[in-house]
Formats: C-alpha cells, sequence, structure tokens
C-alpha cells in the first residue's frame, strides 16, 4: 500500500514534469500551426546552461533561477532566426528544419559541454526525506519537483484562462488568422509563446536533472513522448495536455513498479525485468492509437 | 526502348543513366582502385535507395508523412534475425516471412493511422514505429538493447550472399526492381488516385474514388519495400538491432526522399547519394580546417537541413530543369 502511494506520487512527479514540456509544445502547435521537434533540444539546453550557472553561482536554486531567462532568450532567437519562416510552411517543411536543428544543437552541446553526460547534486536543503504518511519517507526534491510543478501548472491554466496574453493564446489556438485581421500583433505574440514555451521545457530539463543525469540527446526520446501527450489531450488544449501528461505519467512509473512482479508470475525474474519498461512504454502509445482512433482529434482537441 | 533510348538525349536521363552504370560496376571499380570500403557504403546507399523510393511512393507521390518508415528496417532486419537465431538460415524461409510480417504491420498502422491528418498522421505513424522499437528493446532472447548478430540468410546453390560483390549485385538488382515498380506505380491509375489524394483528398472522394483503401494499399506496398530494404540491411551488417529503427532513422529517410526531390522517380536515389556523400565528405572537410572537427559534422549538416527545408523544396531533382512528363 504505501509502495504503491510512493510509486503514484512519482508518476505525479513525473506527469508533471511531462506536462512543462507538453504545455510549451502544444501551445506552439495550437496556436502557429508549428511540428517543433526541437522542443527537446530546449529541454536539453536548458539543463545545461542551468548545469554551468549552478556551477558559476555555486547555488542550484540561484542558478535554476538564472537559467530561465537564458533560456528565455534562446528561445526567442530560435524562433527569429529559423521558426518564424517556418509557420506558413507545411508539416513536411517543419519537420524537416526542426530535425536538422535537433542535430545542430546535439552537436552544440557536444562542441561546447564535451561528449561526457554532467550531473546536478540534489539541492543540499532538499535532500533530506518528508514524511507524506506516518512512518512512509518521501525524497524532499522530488515533493520540491510537485510543488513547483503544480504552482507552474496553475500560474499557466490562470495565465490562459484569465488574462489578456491567455485570451489572445486561445484566439490564437482556434482561429490565428482572424486575431492578425482584429489588429493583434501576432509576430510578438509568437514569440513569447515560443519563449515561454522554452523556459517550460527548461525548467522541466533542469529539475530533472539531478533526478536522472544531463547528456546529449536527452530531449529526444522524451520529446516523443510529450508528443503522444499532446496528442492524446488534443493539440493546442492545455488541459488536454495535463490530463494526459497525469495519465502517461501513472501508466509510466506504475508499469515499471508493478508489472515486473505481475510478469514474473508467468516468466522468469530477468526476462520480467527486462520486459516490463518495454511494456510500460509499449502501453503508452497502445492509449494513444486507441484514443486516436475512438476521437481522431484528442482527447480535448478541436473537431471540425 | 525507344522512349529509354530518347530520355537518354536528355541531361536528366543521361545522369540517371550514368549513375546506374557506375553503380552496375561498382564492385569491378572498388576491386581495380583496392578500395573494398567504397563497396560497403555503396552497399549501404543501394538498400537506402530502396528504403527512400518506397517512403517516396507515400510520401512524395501521397502526400503523407511517416515519420516511421525505419520500423520497416527493423520488422524486415528483425524477421530475418529472429529466424536465424532459431537456426533457421534459409533465405527462402526468411525473405517471404519478413516481408510478410512488414505487410501485416503496415496494414495494420495504416488502417489505424490513415484516420488521422496532418500533425496526428505524423505522430501516430511515429508513435507505431517507437512501440515496435520498445518491443524489439525489450527482447531479451534476442539480444534486447544489445541487438543481436547473425549470419547471412543463405540461398544454397544458388548465391552466396558472404560475398561482398554477389551481395551488392543482389541488392542493385532489386533496386532497379523496386524502381520499376515504382515508375508503374506512379504512371498507372492507381498511382494517379494517389496522386491525386494528395492534392486534394475532398474532391477524389466526391469522384467516387474510395481514398482510404487506396491509401491503405499504398502504405502496404510501400511497407512491403520497406522491410525489403531491411532483410538487406539485416544481412549487410550481419546484424541486428533496436538502433536499426531509431526515429532518427525515420528522419534521415524523410531528409532522403525530400532532399532527392518528391515524388520523382530517381530523387529518392540521388538524396541517398548525396546523404551519404555529405556524412562521408563533411567529417574529412571538417577535419582539414582542424584536425578533430569532423567528429562535429552535424553542426553543419543540422543548419543545412534548414536551409533545405526553406528553400530547397524540388531538391536535387529539380537541379536538373524541367520534367517531361
Amino acid at each position: 500500500m504505501d509502495y504503491l502511494v510512493l510509486q503514484m506520487l512519482n508518476g505525479v512527479q513525473l506527469g508533471l514534469l511531462m506536462f512543462l514540456l507538453a504545455a510549451g509544445l502544444t501551445l506552439t502547435f495550437g496556436i502557429m500551426d508549428l511540428v517543433n521537434l526541437a522542443h527537446g533540444s530546449l529541454y536539453m539546453m536548458g539543463a545545461y546552461i542551468a548545469w554551468t550557472l549552478i556551477g558559476w553561482t555555486d547555488s542550484f536554486v540561484l542558478g535554476a533561477i538564472l537559467a530561465l531567462p537564458a533560456t528565455f532568450l534562446l528561445g526567442i532567437a530560435v524562433e527569429a532566426v529559423v521558426m518564424r519562416r517556418l509557420y506558413a510552411r507545411d508539416h513536411l517543411d517543419q519537420v524537416l528544419a526542426t530535425f536538422g536543428l535537433i542535430l545542430f544543437f546535439n552537436e552544440l552541446v557536444r562542441v561546447i559541454w564535451g561528449p561526457a553526460g554532467k550531473s546536478i547534486a540534489v539541492p543540499q536543503f532538499l535532500s533530506h526525506t518528508v514524511d507524506i504518511l506516518p512512518g512512509v519517507p518521501y525524497p524532499a526534491y522530488r515533493f520540491a519537483i510537485i510543488a513547483v510543478g503544480a504552482v507552474v501548472a496553475v500560474l499557466l491554466a490562470w495565465l490562459v484562462a484569465r488574462t489578456r496574453v491567455g485570451m489572445l493564446i486561445r484566439a490564437g489556438a482556434s482561429n490565428r488568422r482572424m486575431i492578425g485581421a482584429l489588429g493583434i500583433n501576432i509576430e510578438l505574440l509568437f514569440s513569447l509563446v515560443f519563449g515561454l514555451g522554452a523556459v517550460f521545457a527548461a525548467l522541466a530539463g533542469l529539475m530533472a536533472a539531478p533526478l536522472t543525469s544531463i547528456k546529449i540527446g536527452m530531449g529526444d526520446d522524451i520529446l516523443i513522448l510529450a508528443f503522444v501527450i499532446i496528442v492524446i489531450g488534443g493539440i493546442g488544449s492545455i488541459k488536454g495536455a495535463f490530463v494526459a501528461a497525469m495519465v502517461v505519467g501513472q501508466i509510466d512509473i506504475v508499469g515499471r513498479a508493478f508489472l515486473p512482479d505481475f510478469l514474473k508470475t508467468f516468466m522468469s525474474s530477468a526476462a520480467a525485468s527486462s520486459a516490463a519498461p518495454a511494456i510500460s512504454q509499449v502501453l503508452v502509445y497502445v492509449l494513444m492509437a486507441g484514443v486516436l482512433v475512438w476521437r481522431p482529434t484528442g482527447l480535448f482537441g478541436q473537431r471540425n | 526502348m525507344a522512349a529509354l533510348l530518347a530520355s537518354l538525349r536528355t541531361p536528366r536521363g543521361l545522369i540517371v543513366a550514368l549513375i546506374l552504370l557506375v553503380f552496375a560496376i561498382l564492385p569491378l571499380l572498388t576491386q581495380a582502385f583496392d578500395q573494398r570500403y567504397l563497396l560497403s557504403i555503396g552497399t549501404r546507399i543501394v538498400i537506402w535507395s530502396i528504403a527512400a523510393v518506397s517512403l517516396n511512393m507515400i510520401l512524395g507521390y501521397g502526400g503523407l508523412v511517416s515519420f516511421g518508415h525505419a520500423v520497416f528496417f527493423g520488422i524486415g532486419g528483425y524477421a530475418v534475425g529472429i529466424l536465424a537465431a532459431n537456426g533457421l538460415q534459409s533465405g527462402w524461409l526468411q525473405w517471404p516471412v519478413a516481408i510478410a510480417a512488414s505487410v501485416l504491420w503496415a496494414a495494420l498502422v495504416g488502417a489505424l493511422s490513415l484516420r488521422t491528418r496532418g500533425v496526428y498522421f505524423i505522430m501516430i505513424t511515429l508513435a507505431f514505429a517507437q512501440l515496435v522499437y520498445y518491443v524489439s528493446a525489450g527482447l531479451e532472447a534476442y539480444g534486447a538493447d544489445d541487438g543481436l548478430n547473425i549470419s547471412r540468410s543463405r540461398f544454397d546453390g544458388l548465391i552466396d550472399l558472404r560475398d561482398k560483390a554477389s551481395f551488392y549485385w543482389l541488392c542493385f538488382v532489386l533496386l532497379l526492381g523496386t524502381l520499376w515498380f515504382c515508375s508503374r506505380f506512379a504512371n498507372s491509375r492507381f498511382g494517379f488516385v494517389i496522386r491525386g489524394a494528395k492534392s486534394n483528398d475532398l474532391r477524389m472522394t466526391a469522384l467516387g474514388f474510395p481514398v482510404f483503401r487506396y491509401r491503405l494499399a499504398a502504405f502496404t506496398l510501400s511497407g512491403a519495400f520497406g522491410g525489403l530494404a531491411g532483410i538487406l540491411l539485416a544481412n549487410e551488417g550481419a546484424y541486428v538491432s533496436p538502433a536499426m529503427m531509431s526515429w532518427v532513422k525515420s528522419g534521415d529517410l524523410i531528409v532522403i526522399v525530400v532532399l532527392g526531390g518528391m515524388g520523382t522517380l530517381f530523387g529518392p536515389l540521388y538524396g541517398t547519394i548525396a546523404f551519404f556523400v555529405l556524412e562521408e565528405s563533411l567529417k574529412p572537410l571538417l577535419d582539414l580546417g582542424h584536425k578533430g572537427w569532423g567528429e562535429y559534422w552535424q553542426i553543419v549538416f543540422g543548419p543545412m537541413l534548414v536551409l533545405i527545408a526553406l528553400y530547397a523544396r524540388g531538391g536535387i531533382d529539380s537541379l536538373l530543369g524541367r520534367r517531361h512528363g
């Protein structure tokens, strides 16, 4: 029982990280109609930039906070140099160009930071454990991720649902040309949204760094998962991205945690522990296929 | 035949003829100049060309951006590999099973993914490819992440695939066959329905064509040839692994098709050659600038892709002047 609670919390934590990554993706997708494969590169760059800044400032919090505006600027620059030219193009051009960007960023990281992976230590003040239930300890750092993720999710929901910028974002997602015609500065809005997406991706990357490790291509595999999430949730829908990220987080973690025991009932234990992560990954894709057959534009996507 | 000869008089026809001629005698050339390494690159170019031609059928002619085509490398390869690991070495068994597996998977994926449009189609094809990738990475009995060493398929008494030149020529003949099939496909009524649906599928539907079924058929055919490329790739390296079907390979295939010229018969061939030549030449070129830079060739190649996407949509084929028919 305690184990189940712990694993579900891990699922929530993974889900929130995935949501941060998926939120930027679904916004650029929904508003600019842009397939940005390089979003995972921003996740990676966020982690590497944070690693450098944490080294300079000798403080996790300070380094992390400084990394966010830095990736915002990076996002704005990428948008201005490449993405802006891609909005009017078809999806194939976007896939091709952003695929090129992935190769570029992966090599760039190798040139600047070298081929070896980096690690960020869990900050001192979060390296203890917290009792979530009496006698059930949980790492404070993971708890902090859940807290930050939840706060950002609420902030984002507030931004999208209650502010003028959010109103423009929602209007842009449903009819891009119309808000342009109404005299809104779309270029500025697009830059802003892209920069915001980059910040969320970087935040996810740097928060995930102490749990895993920072390495080249770290954003690529997780990006595909983020795409699966926004496709399940419906492109352009923040709510859909949140629901899907939570579900996928649970499937992934709970699958990894409980499938081996289940599989061991009819397989050798080595085979079971090797097959379990694969099966929990497969379950995520089966879920997506099921959702798309049932609703071809995702759970909360616009139907036309 | 007369038409074939006539096409030789155009620059495009001449270039195609020249490329095919060089490919036809490549083992002789590499032997004469003692460049064995070039033959192995040549073999891979020919195999990747088969895959690129097959992707071009749906991507170039059909406008269906499948982002999971490398999965057929994996399915064709693993069908051969799994049979070989169980002691079934005969190519007469391995190859048909591998093609059948590719066809079945393509039919299944096509039936589900062709219901969706646009970005959803891109993502669902990618997701299905990832699914197979993760399944293969979980196959403990067949090497899991590390892959599986196999011996080449055996066609006893007919051809010895361990001989590098024989294997190369087999791949080349299969490429010619694939190109022939693709040209028949592109100019048939079936091909015209696929091409029509690319420019306006509502209109094709209104004209009474069951577009979904046509696309499914094309998707399945494309998968069959993709599987063939997978069989050859597994035999070429005598090795199969999940990395064969990583999504980056699917991306590479799209790059090749666009680079060569979408919806043209020989575009995939140009694209594959250009892709491999770029890869092999950027490294030494960068090394010339500074020793060790060659390792970072993708830092140049990446932005090149961006520029190609932005400014060179017609691909290499369009550089050869306008097409006739």
